[in-house]
């Protein structure tokens, strides 16, 4: 049966951003917006060399400077209560020990903070901060990924755990590539790329009490951020405190506890007063994480009609010495297509940089820029299109994991997307197609994240005013978590969306956790349905319950409700309106606190989200530039919960997409272990010129087995594949396939 | 950033004055590139001079040719009727330049006079002799993929980043400068130094002369003109490498030719011995062929950059191709 599709010209009554007209007006309050008396503001001094230790840390000059209230180094940091047990603070999936701030003399990598200077305002903190003498002992670094090839090892805290997905994976006999009919192997790289959010990280640390903590930071995970420092600083849970109501984008940055965190609590410690610390743009590449240098070989055998026979997939991507970053590189080519012999290994190099970190589409976004690099090649090496190569190989069921998919619409992507670019007009033969001068490209590519879901609470409370206040723990870093949260909220309750207000960015919530992997609808919006459904059937029992109702003694389930009354199902004479029942009973307010969380299904089902993209581009044959011109978009991501939000995270995921194709890398100068591209001049994110007409279509699933709201998540799955479809137009054009991203004009000239 | 004292003076005299009196007080106009230098601890003024009270701002046209005041803002020179009709060259060159919230900051004298790009420039963890003479040339051995190919040295192989600068060279324009001892005019392609020993030093400017005004003469190559910017993106990039051009022709014989290129060297980059060549030559792309192949000569490459060695020709072939009107 044909499936319905939701295109970008269909009303279906979204709902504008509920915080939309608070940020246009400025009215939003971010981290460092918060206006508290007495606040201080403190500047980084960040270690010049990448390896050795600290000599000395000649502070006189800085502390003698105007306005300097305190200069904290390793020398008189008040200190870390968890850092003297090792390891202190465990992070998710990242195992080692966190950067000890301030606690010794030792250097990791270059920009790691080695004082930071307190002053009664920024500028002076900042002068200040230039005066500070730092003399080193230095060490040899390593910090380049290809030079340290050999040393490339089994994750540590993949050999601990015989459970961990990142082990060698062999499926059948990867060997049979040896006979296939044809075959192709090469090597992608991806550089160092940075989040780059518009909104540089910052906080405000409030030690309100001795044993008091309040943060205004610019956190993906308030609930983890507040657990992270209560045990940091052994403090009871409650009292710290943990804000972000608003997050200027953050695509993984925000996902830790990072050292200048730490450096502010440290600091407004030491001087009593709240501190503020906001890092400069070129510290967004040394002090929040970046998306790891990853380096891919990948072999594929097929039969001579197409058929997948082997895939090798080898990942090498590099992390810091104090901790391991592991990610989701190599798990797609496992699942993505049916192939019978499919093996996959994943390596760490651990080189003298700062700790990489998830940033969007982590893993997957890697892996599927060369699985689908090489599922194009492969299509040339067959001169079959290379669509309907994917379309010969698709998987109807999870081939890793021998499960059914909860639902999966591929196919359906592929037939909706191809449809609408024109993707039959497409000439194989690369340089074949030109528009003027310009050397013109179509490239494809599938994509895939995988289903996520996490624990979550929900409260639910209704006022006597006929306001619902529905509130959890989580943060909105972009997507429109408060506006989708409304809408689940208004379906779940049959009310007006206007009735609604969702309460998010506090740790005084109820538990929610981090806003990451695209799993906050998923897991919270679970939640706030799960809780909103209770609060329906408690109103229900009250209007049943209550002897001067016109409901009294009726069966609930006779009941229906619509715009917030509740009648008699057929008889909508008969019925009482939410906020009756209330009064009726003296009631205050009524309130319901649920939690939700993933079970059994996930041992019946996979889950995951699939899509596709469709790419146009040019390719200017006299100077090598490329520019994207127009996109397709399509994936099928479960139920879409907010249809306008959602088209604009499908976008933004391109745009992400469109920079790590042809415009975004981090180049270090390895003499020095520098990054050299660390600031919006040297670091390119495409600008709106850069960006073509996106037209996002999402298949309409309906997926009973993911999670209470049907919804699969989007966020990441928006980003995964597309470099793979920029970098395929890309070879259609010229005919020149660049393997290591980004495509920039120098490598097609 | 250094606490510094601040005025506005509202005489040339004043201004001129201010900085022969105090060794660190410097200039400033739009501030797009020194407020850069100064958070970045590359600059540290004891006192700024701001000179945006000083009247040139006039943009006006006589006989000889057009005159900008150095303060008038890149986006109005870019959009002035009179402008856009005498010298489209110098349009388009602004229009490819930085972005329009900056080009509605930065002035005519500001962009002439913004440093150099160069990321070993900008750390002051990294060595540089531009910025600190004597500690090195970083990107020598270093990531040098936006460096010089022509005129660099052994101390540094910066590149001036401004596109408005390239065009002014192509366009024989001239610099009004005023100093202690009074006014004097330079020839644009005279103003900027190549780095040789002293890399510190971008122009030959004293420290405390104030840029006027920009001449640029009515020449008959004026409108038969391209801008060729290639760069990582299609917006808000430094050049990898530009191409002015600008041709006059009879009957199809080139009967002059003036070309500069951008992101090739420490200043911008004239192409006298290609122009010399066309002179006289017909419209052909076998011709601008030729001419960019006689413009390379002498250019060198480091370990990033070799890929200006064809990008170089061909821009300018393409952007003479596009002056000349022929596809």
């Amino acid at each position: 049966m044909e499936k319905a599709f939701f295109d970008q010209d269909n009303n279906d009554n979204s709902l504008d951003r509920v915080d939309g007209r608070l940020k246009v007006t400025g009215a939003a309050t971010y981290a460092a917006e918060y206006q508290l008396p007495n606040v201080t503001h403190a500047v980084l001094v960040t270690s010049t060399i990448a390896k050795g230790r600290i000599t000395s840390l000649d502070s006189k000059l800085a502390e003698q400077a105007p306005g300097v209230l305190a200069v904290i180094s390793h020398v008189n940091s008040p200190g870390v209560p968890a850092y003297g047990s090792s390891p202190a603070m465990p992070q998710r999936a990242t195992l080692g020990t966190p950067l000890r701030v301030f606690h010794d003399n030792l250097i990791y990598f270059s920009g790691q903070p080695v004082a930071v200077i307190v002053a009664d305002t920024w500028q002076r903190a900042e002068f200040a901060a230039s005066l500070v003498k730092v003399q080193y002992e230095k060490e040899p670094h390593q910090t380049n990924l290809e030079a340290n090839l050999s040393r490339a090892a089994l994750p540590a805290n993949v050999q601990r755990d015989k459970n961990s997905r990142y082990h060698d994976y062999d499926r059948g006999n990867p060997e049979e590539l040896n006979t296939a009919a044809v075959k192709i192997e090469a090597t992608y790289k991806i550089p160092t790329e940075h989040h780059n959010p518009l909104e540089p990280h910052a906080i405000i640390a409030h030690w309100e009490a001795p044993d008091k903590l309040t943060l205004y930071d610019k956190t993906q995970v308030i609930k983890g951020t507040q657990g992270n420092l209560a045990r940091a600083f052994k403090l009871p849970l409650e009292n710290v405190k943990v804000q972000a109501k608003f997050i200027g984008g953050a695509f993984g940055s925000g996902i830790r506890v990072w050292p200048h965190v730490m450096a502010a609590t440290l600091a407004a410690k030491k001087v009593q007063r709240p501190v503020k610390l906001v890092l400069p743009r070129e510290l967004m590449f040394t002090s929040v994480g970046s998306r790891p240098e990853t380096i891919q070989h990948i072999t594929m055998g097929a039969t001579k009609d197409g058929k997948l026979t082997t895939i090798t997939h080898e990942a090498v991507a590099h992390t810091s010495t104090y901790e391991e970053h592991t990610e989701r590189t190599i798990l797609a080519t496992r699942m993505l297509y049916d192939c019978p012999h499919v093996s996959t290994r994943y390596r760490l190099v651990n080189l003298d940089v700062n700790t990489p970190t998830w940033m969007r589409g982590p893993g997957e976004v890697t892996g599927v820029y060369a699985l689908e690099s090489a599922m194009d090649e492969l299509a040339y090496a067959l001169q079959m299109d290379p669509l309907e190569l994917r379309r010969r190989n698709h998987a109807d069921s999870d081939p890793e994991k021998n499960l059914p998919w909860s639902s999966k619409s591929l196919k359906e992507c592929y037939a909706k997307g191809a449809a609408h670019f024109g993707w039959h007009k497409r000439n194989p033969e690369p340089r074949s197609m030109r528009q003027g001068q310009m050397l013109v490209g179509y490239g494809m590519a599938s994509s895939t994240f995988g289903v996520h879901r996490n624990y979550a609470k929900s409260r639910a409370v209704f006022q006597a005013d006929g306001k619902v206040i529905v509130q959890s723990a989580t943060s909105d870093i972009g997507p429109g978590t408060g506006t989708a949260m409304t809408r689940i909220a208004a379906d779940t309750l049959s009310l007006s969306p206007a009735f609604i207000r969702f309460d998010l960015g506090e740790s005084t919530l109820p538990d929610a956790p981090g806003q990451t992997g695209s799993t906050t609808v998923s897991s919270v919006g679970s939640a706030v349905k799960v809780a909103c459904e209770a609060l329906k059937q408690k109103l229900l029992q009250l209007a049943v319950n209550t002897p001067n109702s016109t409901l009294y003694n009726t069966n609930p389930a006779d009941l229906s409700v619509e715009q917030g009354r509740i009648f008699k199902t057929g008889n909508p004479a008969t019925g009482v309106t939410y906020t009756e029942i209330l009064k009726q009973n003296n009631l205050p307010q009524l309130e319901v606190t649920e939690e939700s969380k993933p079970g059994a299904e996930w041992q019946k089902y996979s889950m995951s989200a699939f899509g596709a993209h469709f790419v146009e581009v040019h390719v200017n044959p006299t100077t090598g530039e490329v520019r994207v011109k127009r996109v397709v978009t399509c994936a099928g991501v479960g139920k879409v919960i907010n249809h306008k939000t959602a088209r604009s995270q499908s976008i933004g995921g391109v745009v992400g997409g469109i920079g790590m194709a042809l415009t975004e890398e981090s180049v270090m100068d390895h003499r020095f272990g520098r990054y050299v591209t660390g600031d919006f001049a040297n670091y390119h994110v495409p600008v709106h010129v850069d960006i073509p007409p996106i037209d996002v279509f999402f298949i309409d699933e309906h997926d009973p087995h993911v999670n209470p709201v049907g919804a699969k998540g989007l966020g990441e799955i928006a980003i995964v594949g597309v470099a793979a479809a920029v970098a395929n137009a890309v070879f259609q054009a010229t005919g020149k396939r660049i393997r290591d991203l980004p495509i920039t004009p120098d490598k097609l000239i | 950033m250094n606490q510094f004292q601040y005025i506005q003076p509202a005489k040339q005299k004043a201004a001129i004055d201010a900085l022969t009196k105090d060794a660190k007080a410097m200039f400033i106009a739009g501030g797009t590139n020194l407020l850069d230098l100064m958070k970045r601890g590359l600059a540290a003024p004891e006192k700024l001079v701001d000179i945006n009270k000083l009247p040139l701002k006039k943009i006006e046209f006589n006989n000889n040719g057009l005159r900008i005041g150095a303060l008038a803002l890149n986006s109005e020179v870019a959009q002035d009727k009179l402008v856009r009709e005498k010298q489209p060259l110098l349009v388009q060159a602004l229009e490819a330049g930085a972005s329009g919230q900056l080009r509605n900051m930065a002035t005519m004298g500001g962009n002439i006079l913004q440093r150099t790009r160069c990321p070993y420039f900008y750390d002051i963890a990294l060595p540089c002799n531009k910025r600190e003479p004597g500690s090195g040339c970083g990107a020598l051995a270093g990531f040098n993929r936006m460096h010089a190919i022509f005129g660099f040295s052994d101390k540094c192989i910066a590149v001036h980043p401004s596109d408005m600068s390239v065009a002014l060279a192509a366009l024989d324009a001239t610099v009004v400068v005023a100093g202690p001892q009074g006014e004097r005019q330079i020839l644009f392609t005279d103003l900027h130094r190549l780095p040789g020993d002293q890399p510190e030093k971008d122009t030959i400017l004293e420290r405390n002369e104030l840029i006027l005004a920009i001449d640029i003469p009515d020449k008959p190559f004026a409108q038969k003109v391209h801008y060729l910017k290639a760069r990582d993106r299609a917006s808000y990039a430094f050049a990898l490498v530009s191409v002015a051009a600008a041709l006059a022709t009879d009957k199809n014989i080139i009967t002059a030719a003036r070309i500069a290129m951008g992101g090739v060297a420490h200043k911008p980059w004239r192409l006298f011995e290609a122009e010399k060549f066309l002179e006289g030559k017909p419209v052909s792309e076998a011709n601008f062929r030729s001419a960019a192949e006689l413009a390379m000569q002498g250019a060198k490459a480091f370990n990033h950059n070799a890929y200006k060695l064809k990008l170089a020709p061909n821009s300018i072939a393409a952007a003479l191709k596009a002056a000349a009107g022929i596809a």
